[in-house]
């Protein structure tokens, strides 16, 4: 046998050799942006599920086996998400936790459904996402029509009488966010007093600050992400505007506050009520603090994700899809964000969306917790 | 009138960063002919080094902000400079004789080598950074609105004008500045008189590089953050400023930059902010329909 031929059977073998080895444990995906602008929130998902696994493991493992992730990167881009959900479904991998940005999760979605993939996002608020009507798709997150209509009683209460302007970043969450407010606000009697929207990606934002200050505007409402809220904040600062924002879930990261600075003081934004302080997920926070991570923002939602499908997986003794699908809407689930129960849609029954506010000093918290 | 000057303002501060790096891609155009699609990518290595060596100065105690705004400056243009002759040296001089699309191809490619270069080796992250200039002061104020000028707009512009100052000197005054143009005009008849072509053409994608490094560091400044993406959207735009403003022509550069960032601005001040791309594109459109060699651009002679 000729050594070039050896070598080749050599690969041939260790390629045998790792698929048997892949094939006894079950791997499960995270997939968001790990990269891009929005890593931020990919990093969050990433911390949850890498948790949730090495937890699960720790605790014997799913179905007699050891569970395994694969991490995939979007990008927050819609085309690489689909990719990104058709590697993933080719993989027979049964269940992934994922999108973050709506535009990533709502054409992935198909693709999961024709790789027969199970796919819950921790994060993605679009109300496309469920409406869509997949089987396969679920979410333990709230929806936009929730958080803007939160948003806007907000607005009403804490801003009767004064201006106020919404912006908005053309993708699925920004617009889809922003429209839900403006209806919620003008269904109470609250006419907006502009209407913009920008393109994510932008960096200067000093033209339409300016337009914010010649409408004298008071609070700017902002449905998009983090790092142009951040930018739109800082570049108001600059041009001397009081002007308050308030924005939705996305801006619930520390990253916001550094790239603000101390100018990230007094923003509001709607997010669920802090899962950190939930009870029952003491010890995970525990767990994360001693890796020197913060379980902000989405983290504890991935975990949650996780714990949601490897429950209904262990009692529907199967990865299958749509067996795991059917037991995951027909109970209740206990997780570190609270009891979760879905309907028809996928969409949880609980959900309360609260308002939440930055301080000088880079730290977020909800505006009046608990019992308030 | 004041709302007026308020988006002139923003639009001239956009502009001069613009214009930074469409000087970059009009010199390289007219001394080699080619476009260097890797320059956008320049920028964005200016404004990792310029946070890095801000980085670098505070951990050490500097607290003076002008004497660190200068040393960064300082550091990012040499560095920068650096990348923007190596870069040069491997992906251009080799294929300087070969056909003319070949450097053009390999400017792409170290377009994707330097922005994943910094992806791994920074990180995939948007780096940002606390407001380091803070401050303006309000120029005038009628009917409850302010025409703020932020102190960090000043060292913009005042930073462009001087940097441009030194740089008109540099190609008109001195021996380098001949050298360039006498390359820019005929290649082989400069090298008969005796003219270093390879170094000439070298010290263009230096100074070019280093202008890119201050675009870098005043996008870093402004705008508060650096990201491994950066590069390709401003590329674009200064490309664009560089053609509209006559590609190879030094001031025409400069003018299209702010050209393109009043355009951005006032459309979005008085239009919508949406389409602030869509008019940029369009008057590039009309003005080469009308002035194909762009604003300032001379029509080229055929030499018989």
């Amino acid at each position: 046998m000729t050594p070039l031929k050896l070598i080749g059977l050599a690969f041939g073998a260790s390629l045998l050799f790792s698929t048997t080895a892949l094939a006894q444990d079950i791997t499960v995906a995270v997939a968001g942006p790990m990269t891009g602008g929005e890593s931020a929130f990919g990093r969050q998902m990433r911390n949850g599920a890498e948790q949730a696994v090495a937890d699960f493991n720790a605790a014997g493992g799913l179905l007699g086996k050891k569970l395994a992730l694969d991490v995939e990167d979007d990008a927050c881009d819609p085309k690489q998400a689909l990719s990104v959900a058709e590697k993933i479904g080719s993989a027979r991998i049964p269940f992934v936790a994922g999108h973050y940005c709506s535009s990533s999760s709502i054409p992935a979605s198909e693709a999961y459904e024709d790789g027969n993939v199970l796919q819950i996002t921790p994060a993605s608020t679009a109300t496309k996402f469920t409406d869509g009507k997949l089987w396969n798709v679920a979410r333990v997150c709230g929806r936009d029509d929730q958080q803007g209509p939160a948003a806007a009683a907000y607005i009403i209460k804490a801003f009767a009488g004064k201006n106020v302007a919404i912006l908005n970043d053309k993708t699925s969450y920004g617009k889809g966010l922003a429209d839900e407010t403006k209806k919620a606000l003008n269904a109470a009697g609250f006419t907006e007093k502009m209407f913009e929207s920008y393109n994510k990606g932008d960096k200067d934002f000093n033209a339409i600050v300016s337009r914010l200050k010649l409408e004298n505007i008071d609070l700017v409402y902002v449905g998009g992400y983090h790092q142009e809220a951040g930018l739109i904040l800082r570049q108001m600062r600059d041009q001397g505007l009081k002007t308050v924002m308030m924005a939705g879930d996305a801006l619930n990261d520390k990253e916001f506050a550094s790239i603000t600075g101390p100018a990230a003081e007094g923003t509001l934004f709607t997010f669920g009520p802090d899962p950190r302080n939930n009870p029952a997920a003491k010890a995970i926070v525990e767990e994360f603090k001693a890796k020197n991570i913060d379980p902000e923002g989405y983290t504890l939602y991935t975990y949650a994700a996780m714990q949601v499908w490897s429950q209904a997986a262990a009692k529907a003794g199967s990865t299958d899809a749509q067996k795991v699908m059917n037991v995951i809407k027909a109970g209740t689930w206990d997780t570190v964000i609270g009891n979760l129960s879905f309907d028809a849609k996928g969409d949880i029954k609980q959900n309360a969306y609260v308002v939440w506010k930055w301080d000088a000093n880079g730290n977020a918290a909800e505006i009046n917790p608990k019992g308030s | 009138m004041d709302y007026f000057a308020q988006q002139v303002i923003n639009g001239i501060v956009l502009g001069s960063i613009y214009g930074l790096i469409a000087i970059g891609y009009t010199m390289v155009y007219g001394i080699v002919g080619m476009i260097n699609f890797a320059h956008g990518d320049i920028f964005m290595i200016g404004g990792f080094i310029a946070l890095i060596s801000f980085l670098v100065l505070v951990s050490i105690g500097l607290t003076a902000i002008p004497l660190i705004l200068l040393i960064v400056l300082l550091v990012s243009m040499a560095i920068t400079a650096l990348y923007g002759w190596t870069v040069e040296r491997i992906a251009y001089r080799p294929l300087r004789h070969s056909f003319r699309l070949a450097p053009m191809l390999s400017a792409i490619g170290m377009s994707f080598v330097l922005s994943n270069f910094s992806q791994v080796a920074q990180g995939a992250r948007v780096k940002p950074v606390p407001p380091i200039i803070t401050g303006g002061y309000t120029l005038l104020e009628q009917n409850g609105f302010a025409v703020r000028l932020s102190n960090a707009q000043i060292v913009v512009v005042v930073t462009t004008i001087v940097l441009l100052a030194i740089f008109t000197w540099l190609v008109s005054r001195t021996r380098l500045g001949r050298d360039m143009r006498a390359c820019e005009q005929d290649q082989t008849m400069a090298a008969l008189l005796g003219v270093d072509v390879d170094r000439t053409i070298s010290m263009t994608f230096v100074i070019g590089a280093a202008l890119a490094a201050v675009a870098g560091m005043m996008y870093l400044l402004y705008y508060g953050l650096v990201d491994f993406f950066m590069g390709f959207v401003a590329g674009i735009k200064a490309f664009t400023a560089a053609v509209l403003g006559g590609i190879g022509s030094l001031p025409g550069a400069m003018l299209g930059g702010l050209a393109i960032g009043l355009i951005e601005t006032l459309w979005s001040a008085y239009f919508s902010v949406e389409y602030k791309d869509v008019a940029a594109f369009s008057i590039l459109i009309i003005v080469l329909i009308f002035l194909p060699t762009g604003l300032l651009g001379r029509p080229e002679v055929e030499k018989v």
